[in-house]
């Protein structure tokens, strides 16, 4: 296939940026979308040009490393994948693609389409664990048993890769979605009791001091989430921001 | 010369033992200890939390943007312990012999029982840091069969299990950085380690976003910087996976071990072009309940592979399930190392199902019959249709395997519960690396290794759901013991310079070869070497390995890395963001990698794991083991250039378990 590619360019965060467009041939359906973007860069590589930056790492779905904004949605079309696992397949000879980075002013733009996620990071360290040092002089692990329903619903939060889209699809550039699924996991766990009111509350903090916005439950987030990260994750975390914020007045 | 301090006595006793008798740092002064850990997967992040822990200052590196992103994030079937929930005859002393056995009598046995005991105490730590693994309906863990074994050990999060540890790991380091105990340095890649008085002293270090080079500083340095599969362009690796660290510290004095131990995982989705970047792993939990079969009859292969003939449309009588007729005993279980070859030899047989002609199918309608069956009995269905039981059945399927099945779809754009899924083998993992003694030390003192990054516990071959015991072991229950025995030396050095002359020195040589790459103004990229260094290693030094291939192969590196020092382009500038720029540095060191990595395989004149020199096997074709000759540790000292490098035999004692031909059958 043919295809025409807008691409952004923005060379660091004081960059104005700009799109730019590139003519690519011979693409097979087969080659995932990075695939492609390998080609495009190896093409600008051997014209003498300066290649796309763009984040990648394992290329299947799962370090949350890719974060392309493909014809205005996050990680492209279709449900339930990454960038990476995105397949030419999905568009047609002579196709037009725009591809932009994650937009969010706390997500600044390294360069081109990487950006920078460590206030996710942040967020996980203002209380997104559990406070528990190694021993291994715990309890055996199956004297805290755990009821299946529970179990299968924290680890179906616990699946969030961190990816950011949830936030690049959001008006707003809200991050509950990613927020919530994190105090959800622990929230479902016996093991999360302890400390339930006291790590809602700092990463609801940590989460607002790093500039995200508001969620006005348009729901967008999880319609592109690649992981199917469920609504029902932030109406807990609403819950339990309120009763811990109520407790503790 | 080479002294791997195991410790005296029985072999149930040994780690007991040495930690007993093990120097220990006082809280006080562990305050005045700084340790750097370079990587942050399972074995990194879990070190770097738990030195963080006992109160030492750690510096903690990773290349991707969060930790989290290390590539143990990808392991999916599961982690083994020795916990006999299942009540199936499982002990720590069965889970050291299979492990022995799976890797053809190629590890230590004291290394391999310690990694047997601490495995129980691993499942314990994740399960109170809030790890999600499956559940049985009473609450209580659940457990599935991996390859190579006879019991049920495996604990799992769905398909997803690496993810789920490494994010608990992550938890525990995120803790520590919140605390200011570690120091978190992100987009960042070690660039060489700095050697002061014979000891590592600290690193080199480049942020990837600004280009400039860090000097760190540290009483100890631990690489856990994961293995080096990506040497052959194609593998399951992540992208980013490189062996430049640990390349780093083997040019400044740390041997390589085995570092031609290769491990060609059988379930993988098959290469589908020119262009393919990366190769997907379909998780061994599959072949629990999947058979992997071609068709009995060659006119039925050239029809499916015409796309005259579908797989379904093949009579019971007409597939061979060559596993299971081969090794009745293991079947569909049989370890990673002996499926890949088995698949290889009925595709070269001209039974391949692709395209290509490379792959096997592996089949789920039987399963999703008993599955269906099963689930039709629990809901108390009488009598229940056909499609009744197969859809119960998918329903099954899809609750143990779904993510993996997605997957498969994503890829390969065809329906595995309907029809077979195609898979050929890929280069997984490398059970070769640094060389390290009991305490997980180098052959450098203060440089210590962990996880995929050393050699250490699984011989010629990795059993299925051990990579992430190894890398939890050594980084929650072993390094942070053992680095207190040379540690507790240097209670009174004080801090680190990192101005001194060696610190410059090392900086200056850094610059150097960056300076080179970025100036060289070649013709080429640099994936267009990768590629094609992937292609020899692939054909000369991947599932089957003759002398011959071998020393051409060697040739062929060779003349690549002189084209590549001379013709590879590297654009844009050290000062900024440029990913071709890191890519450079470590396609440069795995054209030195690739040379060692033949020449320790030439040097092995026998067949063992997943090394398979064709000139040494059995009638049958299995793999003919040299007990006598062989039964060392290949350890290589650099020279100062790969071909010189200089081989250095640690001889392995079995004074527990008798060596004998393993089989499966």
């Amino acid at each position: 296939m043919d295809l025409t590619l807008n691409v952004w360019r923005q060379n660091g965060p004081e960059d104005k940026g700009h799109m730019e467009t590139y003519p690519v041939s011979g693409v097979s359906p087969d080659m995932s979308f990075l695939e492609m973007m390998d080609m495009l860069n190896d093409q600008i590589i051997r014209d003498g040009g300066d290649p796309v930056a763009f984040d990648h790492d394992c290329r299947e779905g799962i370090c949350g490393m890719c974060s392309m904004f493909i014809n205005g949605e996050a990680h492209g079309p279709g449900r339930g994948v990454t960038t990476c696992q995105l397949h030419m397949r999905s568009f047609k000879d002579g196709d037009s693609i725009t591809i932009e980075p994650w937009r969010a002013s706390a997500f600044p733009v390294v360069k081109d389409l990487a950006v920078d996620r460590s206030a996710f990071d942040r967020i996980i360290q203002s209380g997104g664990y559990i406070s528990v040092n190694t021993s291994g002089e715990t309890l055996d692990a199956n004297a805290i048993p755990v009821p299946k329903p529970q179990a299968d619903e924290a680890f179906s939060a616990a699946t969030c890769i961190g990816c950011g889209a949830c936030v690049a699809s959001c008006k707003n550039a809200s991050a509950m979605l990613f927020v919530s699924a994190k105090v959800s996991q622990f929230a479902l766990l016996p093991q999360g009791q302890p400390e339930r009111a006291s790590r809602v509350k700092r990463m609801v903090d940590q989460m607002d001091e790093e500039g995200f916005g508001n969620c006005t439950n348009t729901g967008a987030c999880a319609v592109e989430c690649p992981k199917g990260i469920d609504l029902s994750n932030i109406a807990r975390m609403n819950r339990d921001f309120l009763k811990a914020s109520a407790d503790s007045e | 010369m080479l002294d791997s301090k195991i410790p005296e006595g029985p072999l149930a006793e040994k780690w007991t033992s040495h930690k007993n008798n093990i120097n220990l740092v006082n809280p006080a002064n562990k305050r005045l200890i700084d340790v750097i850990v370079v990587g942050t997967g399972l074995a990194g992040s879990s070190a770097a939390a738990s030195l963080a822990e006992m109160g030492y200052n750690v510096k903690a590196f990773c290349f991707q943007d969060s930790p989290r992103r290390a590539h143990s994030i990808a392991a999916q079937g599961g982690i083994n312990a020795a916990k006999n929930y299942q009540n199936d005859g499982d002990s720590v002393h069965r889970l050291f012999y299979d492990t022995i056995k799976g890797g053809d009598y190629r590890s230590r046995e004291g290394n391999v029982h310690r990694l047997a005991e601490v495995s129980t105490s691993i499942i314990d730590q994740c399960v109170a840091q809030g790890v999600p693994f499956a559940r049985e309906y009473g609450g209580l863990l659940d457990n599935r069969s991996f390859g190579g074994v006879q019991v049920s050990r495996t604990f799992y999060a769905k398909g997803q299990t690496g993810q789920q540890l490494l994010l608990g790991a992550y938890s525990a380091l995120s803790r520590q950085i919140s605390k200011g105990k570690v120091e978190m340095f992100t987009r960042h890649e070690m660039m060489d380690v700095v050697m002061v008085d014979g000891k590592c002293r600290g690193i080199i270090a480049r942020n990837l976003i600004t280009g400039e080079l860090e000097r760190h500083a540290a009483h100890a340095v631990v690489l856990a910087s994961g293995g080096y599969g990506n040497v052959f362009f194609l593998s399951t690796n992540a992208m980013g996976s490189n062996v430049s660290a640990s390349w780093k510290a083997h040019k400044k004095g740390a041997f390589m071990a085995n570092p031609c131990f290769t491990q060609i995982h059988p379930t993988c989705i098959p290469v589908s072009g020119e262009h393919q970047s990366k190769l997907t792993l379909m998780s061994e939990s599959l072949r629990n309940d999947g058979r992997i079969w071609v068709p009995a009859k060659k006119e039925d292969a050239d029809a499916i592979r015409k796309g005259t003939l579908q797989a379904i449309e093949i009579a019971e009588e007409d597939r061979d399930y060559y596993l299971e007729r081969r090794y009745p005993a293991f079947g569909n279980l049989v370890p990673r190392d002996v499926a890949s070859r088995a698949a290889k030899e009925r595709c070269d047989a001209g039974f391949g199902v692709n395209e290509t002609g490379e792959a096997v199918f592996l089949d789920y309608a039987s399963a999703i019959q008993r599955y269906g069956k099963t689930e039709a009995n629990i809901r108390g269905l009488k009598s229940p249709a056909a499609s009744e039981i197969t859809e119960l059945g998918k329903q099954v399927v899809k609750a143990k395997y779904g993510n993996l099945f997605d997957m498969y779809k994503q890829i390969a754009a065809d329906d595995p519960y309907e029809t077979p899924m195609k898979i050929y083998p890929a280069v997984h993992y490398t059970m070769g690396g640094l060389w390290v003694d009991y305490n997980l030390m180098t052959t450098v003192p203060g440089l210590y290794a962990a996880g995929e990054a050393n050699f250490s516990d699984h011989g010629a071959n990795r059993l299925g759901a051990s990579a992430l015991m190894q890398g939890l072991a050594d980084g929650y229950f072993v390094l942070p013991y053992t680095i207190g025995d040379y540690l507790s030396q240097d209670i009174r050095t004080g801090e680190i310079s990192p101005d001194s002359p060696e610190f410059s020195a090392a900086e200056k040589e850094v610059k150097e070869r960056i300076n080179h790459l970025i100036n060289n103004n070649g013709t080429k990229p640099v994936d267009e070497f990768h590629r094609r260094l992937g292609r020899i290693m692939w054909n000369e030094c991947g599932m089957s390995r003759s002398a011959e291939g071998l020393k051409k192969a060697i040739e062929d590196i060779q003349a690549l890395r002189d084209e590549f020092w001379s013709d590879v382009r590297v654009p844009g500038s050290d000062d900024g963001f440029n990913p071709e720029l890191d890519k450079a540095g470590r396609v440069a060191d795995f054209l030195e990698l690739g040379e060692l990595m033949c020449k320790d395989a030439l040097e092995r004149n026998e067949s063992c794991g997943g090394h398979f020199r064709e000139e040494y096997q059995t009638p049958e074709g299995e793999a003919l083991r040299d007990d006598t000759d062989f039964t060392f540790v290949s350890a290589w000292e650099f020279t100062g250039d790969p071909k010189e490098s200089k081989l250095h035999k640690e001889d392995l004692k079995f004074e527990n378990i008798e060596l004998k031909q393993r089989s499966y059958k």
